[in-house]
C-alpha cells in the first residue's frame, strides 16, 4: 500500500496528466528556490519584488493559457496549479501574475482588436509591459453595476473622468484596462501611462498583500482614442467574465498558503515538547491537524473538478463562486489556526502563517467578498438575487 | 560537434526514502522524482556552449530508466536539448551503476556520427557513487575529466581546457575531443524550463531503445553485482541529562568520556 502523503491525502496528484504535473513541479521548484528565500523580507519591507518580473516572464507564467502571442497555451488545470504553487510562496506574487494574466491579457485577448493584441500581448507575456485592471471604485466594489467613472465620445476619441480604487499593479502598470460608463453602456478602455490627465497613487499602510502594489487611479479629462476601446466588450458581462477567470485562479491559489502553513505547523507540532510530550501527541492538536487535512483535501478535489469542467467548457460561474468562497475560507482558517498553534513564534514573519493569514484578508475580500459569493450561490439556488 | 548529456531520474531531495522489504531497491510508488540536478549541469553547459557561438550541431539527452524517466528527459528537452534517447526495458532496471553505464555505452557506440563531448553530473544525488561518468568513459574508450568547474574550448572545439578544484588548488587540464567530462556544481546555473518550452518539448523526438536492439548483456558484464539495499540502522535512543546546569555539564562530560569515549 502506498503511504499517505499528508499534503495530498487523496492522491489528487494522480488525477493530473504528465503535462500538468510537470508544470506544477517546475513552478514549485522556482518558488522553493527563488521566491521563498526572500519573500518574507519583501513583505516586511512592504515592497513588491520587482526583480522577479523578468524571471516570472521568462518562465512563461504570464498569460500562460493563451495560445499564440508568445504564450504557453496551457490548459486551465495547469493554470490553477501554477497559481497554487505561486501562492504557496506569497499571495502578492500570485496576485501580480493573476492580474497580468486573467484581468489584463485575458480581456485584451478576448475583447481586443487584432492590433491591440499584437501590440500588447507579446509585451505583457515578456513582462516588458505591466498591466492593471480598474473596475472597483471608491464608492463600493461589491456593486460594480453602479459606476461613476464615465467616458464620453468626442469625435474619434473618448474623454474619461473618474477614479478607481484598490487596483493591483496600478503604479507599476504601462496599461490599465479601465471600465467606464458610457451612453452606450459599460465599455472597457486601454488607458496608457503618460496619457494626459491620467495619474496613479500607491495605497500605503496596508497590513495585507504587502509584497504587492495596490493603487488608486485618477482620470481627469483623459483623452483616449477609440482605437484603445476594447471593441468586443459590451456591458458588465465583459468585466465579470474577467473576474470569473481570476476567481478560478484564486480558488486554486489559496490551497498554496494552506499547505504551507499546515506543513509548518505539522513539523512544529512534532518537535515542540510541552507537558512532557510533543504537541503532536495531544488529542486537541491532532484534531486540529486532522481538520486542516480534511479541509485541504476537500478544497483540492473541489478545484480539480472545477478545472476539468473549465477545460471542457462546461463550467458555470456560480461554481467558481462556490469554490472561491469555500477555498478562501478554508485557507484563512487554516493559516490563522496554524498561527495560533505556533504560539508566540507565530507572530513573527520567521514563520509563514502570519504573513499568509494577513495576505488572505485581501484574497477573501477581492474578486468578490465571501458574502457576495454566498449571495451568488444563494441567488442561483433560489432564483432570487438578494444583494 | 555533437554533445551527449547523460540524464538520470532520481528521487526529489526532499522526498522520504523507503527501502523495499526485499532489499531490491527503494519504494517508488508515489515518490516524487526529478531530473538529477547534477545532470542538469551537463544539459545547461551544452546549451551554453551553443549559445556562446560554438558549433554545436546537436544536443542529445540519454537516459536509462522506466516509463516515468521520460519526465526527466522532457526536462532536458525543455531546457534546450534537441532530442532524447530513452533506454527503457525492464531488463535494464538496475541499481548497478556500472551495468547502467555499460548499457548506455552499447547504445552510444551504435551512433556512428559520434559525440565531441559526453557530459555527466559529477555524481547522482541518489546513489552518490560518481561511478557512471568514469565507467561510461571507460566503456566508450574516451578520456575523462572528473568534477569540472571550468571549461574553455580551444582550436575550434578540437581541444579543450578544463579546470577542477583540488585540495588547496585548482588543476588545469588540457585535452582533445572526444572526451567525457563530469560536471561539478558551480560551473553553470541550470535554467528553469519555461512553460512554453515544456509544451514544445513534447514535440521533440525521443528514440526509445529496448533490449531487443542490443547485444545480450547482463549485469555480470559490468564487473560488479548489486546485492541488496538495506535501511540505515535505527538511531539509538537519545539520552537526556537532567538537573542543575553545573550537574548537567559534569554529567555530560562524564558520559562523553566514559560511555561515548569521544573526549
Ligand atoms: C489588496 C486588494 C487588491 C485589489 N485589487 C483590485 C484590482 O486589481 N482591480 C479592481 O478592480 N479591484 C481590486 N480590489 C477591490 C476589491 O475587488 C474590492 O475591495 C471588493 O470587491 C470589495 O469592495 P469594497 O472594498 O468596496 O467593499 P464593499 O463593497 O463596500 O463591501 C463592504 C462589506 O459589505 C459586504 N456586502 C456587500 N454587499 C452586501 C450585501 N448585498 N449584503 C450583505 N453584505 C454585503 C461585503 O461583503 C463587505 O463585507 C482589490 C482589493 C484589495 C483589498
Amino acid at each position: 500500500m502506498q503511504p499517505i502523503d499528508p499534503y495530498d491525502f487523496y492522491r489528487v496528484g494522480d488525477l493530473l496528466s504528465d503535462d500538468e504535473r510537470q508544470v506544477r513541479d517546475t513552478v514549485a521548484k522556482f518558488v522553493d528556490e527563488r521566491v521563498l528565500p526572500n519573500i518574507a523580507e519583501h513583505f516586511e519591507k512592504d515592497e513588491f519584488p520587482r526583480e522577479m518580473i523578468p524571471e516570472v516572464a521568462e518562465l512563461g507564467l504570464l498569460g500562460c493559457t493563451i495560445d499564440g502571442y508568445d504564450c504557453a497555451g496551457l490548459n486551465y488545470v495547469s493554470y490553477g496549479l501554477m497559481c497554487q504553487e505561486l501562492e504557496r510562496g506569497d499571495s502578492g506574487l500570485r496576485s501580480f501574475v493573476s492580474v497580468q494574466s486573467s484581468l489584463v491579457m485575458f480581456p485584451i485577448h478576448e475583447y481586443g482588436s487584432e492590433e491591440q493584441k499584437n501590440r500588447w500581448l507579446p509585451a505583457l507575456a515578456k513582462g516588458e509591459a505591466i498591466g492593471c485592471f480598474g473596475l472597483t471604485e471608491p464608492d463600493g466594489g461589491s456593486d460594480p453595476g453602479v459606476m461613476k467613472t464615465v467616458a464620453k465620445r468626442d469625435g474619434d476619441d473618448w474623454i474619461i473622468n473618474g477614479a478607481k480604487m484598490w487596483i493591483t499593479n496600478g503604479c507599476l502598470s504601462d496599461v490599465a484596462v479601465v471600465w467606464a460608463e458610457t451612453d452606450e453602456g459599460k465599455r472597457g478602455f486601454l488607458v496608457e501611462r503618460g496619457m494626459k490627465g491620467y495619474t496613479t497613487r500607491e495605497i500605503k499602510r496596508k497590513f495585507s498583500l504587502r509584497a504587492s502594489v495596490t493603487s488608486e487611479l485618477f482620470f481627469d479629462n483623459v483623452r483616449v482614442p477609440d482605437a484603445n476601446r476594447l471593441p468586443k466588450a459590451e456591458g458588465l458581462a465583459a468585466p465579470l467574465s474577467c473576474l470569473t477567470q481570476a476567481r478560478f485562479g484564486i480558488a486554486w491559489g489559496v490551497i498554496g498558503p494552506a499547505i504551507a502553513c499546515f506543513n509548518e505547523v505539522l513539523d512544529y507540532s512534532k518537535v515542540r515538547v510541552l507537558f512532557g510530550s510533543p504537541l503532536s501527541h495531544k488529542q486537541a492538536i491532532q484534531m486540529r491537524l486532522a481538520d486542516m487535512s480534511r479541509r485541504i483535501t476537500t478544497a483540492q478535489l473541489l478545484v480539480m473538478q472545477l478545472g476539468r469542467m473549465k477545460d471542457a467548457g462546461t463550467m458555470h460561474h456560480t461554481q467558481v463562486s462556490l469554490a472561491k468562497w469555500n477555498n478562501c475560507r478554508m485557507a484563512i482558517d487554516i493559516c490563522r489556526d496554524a498561527r495560533d498553534m505556533l504560539g508566540g513564534s507565530g507572530i513573527t514573519v520567521e514563520f509563514s502563517p502570519i504573513r499568509h493569514m494577513l495576505n488572505l484578508e485581501s484574497v477573501i475580500t477581492y474578486e468578490g467578498t465571501e458574502t457576495i459569493h454566498q449571495l451568488i450561490v444563494g441567488g442561483e439556488l433560489t432564483g432570487v438575487y438578494a444583494f | 560537434m555533437r554533445i551527449l548529456t547523460v540524464i538520470k531520474q532520481v528521487p526529489d531531495s526532499n522526498a522520504a526514502i523507503k527501502v523495499k522489504g526485499d532489499g531490491s531497491g527503494i519504494e517508488t510508488a508515489g515518490l516524487k522524482q526529478v531530473c538529477d540536478p547534477f545532470d542538469e549541469f551537463g544539459v545547461e553547459l551544452a546549451i551554453q556552449l551553443r549559445e556562446k557561438g560554438n558549433d554545436v550541431e546537436e544536443i542529445v539527452a540519454i537516459c536509462v530508466g522506466g516509463d516515468k524517466a521520460a519526465e526527466a528527459l522532457r526536462t532536458a528537452l525543455a531546457m534546450g536539448a534537441d532530442r532524447a534517447v530513452h533506454i527503457n526495458d525492464p531488463k535494464f532496471q538496475s541499481m548497478n551503476e556500472l551495468f547502467i553505464a555499460y548499457v548506455m555505452a552499447e547504445v552510444v557506440k551504435k551512433d556512428e556520427k559520434g559525440y565531441g563531448f559526453v557530459f555527466c553530473g559529477k555524481n547522482n544525488i541518489d546513489l552518490d557513487s560518481g561511478a557512471v561518468g568514469p565507467a561510461l568513459a571507460e566503456y566508450l574508450d574516451l578520456p575523462h575529466v572528473g568534477a569540472v568547474t571550468g571549461l574553455d574550448l580551444t582550436n575550434g572545439g578540437k581541444s579543450f581546457v578544463a579546470r577542477r578544484r583540488v585540495e588547496g588548488a585548482e588543476e588545469v587540464l588540457e585535452g582533445e575531443t572526444p572526451a567525457l567530462l563530469t560536471i561539478e556544481k558551480g560551473l553553470v546555473e541550470p535554467r528553469y524550463p519555461s512553460l512554453p518550452n515544456l509544451m514544445k518539448a513534447k514535440k521533440k523526438p525521443v528514440q526509445v531503445v529496448t533490449s531487443a536492439e542490443l547485444p545480450d548483456i547482463d549485469a555480470s558484464t559490468a564487473g560488479t553485482d548489486f546485492i541488496e539495499m538495506s535501511p540505515p540502522p535505527p538511531r539509538p535512543d537519545c539520552k537526556f541529562v537532567e538537573g542543575e546546569p553545573e550537574e548537567m555539564a559534569r554529567e555530560l562530560v562524564r558520559l562523553l568520556r566514559e560511555e561515548a569515549k569521544v573526549v
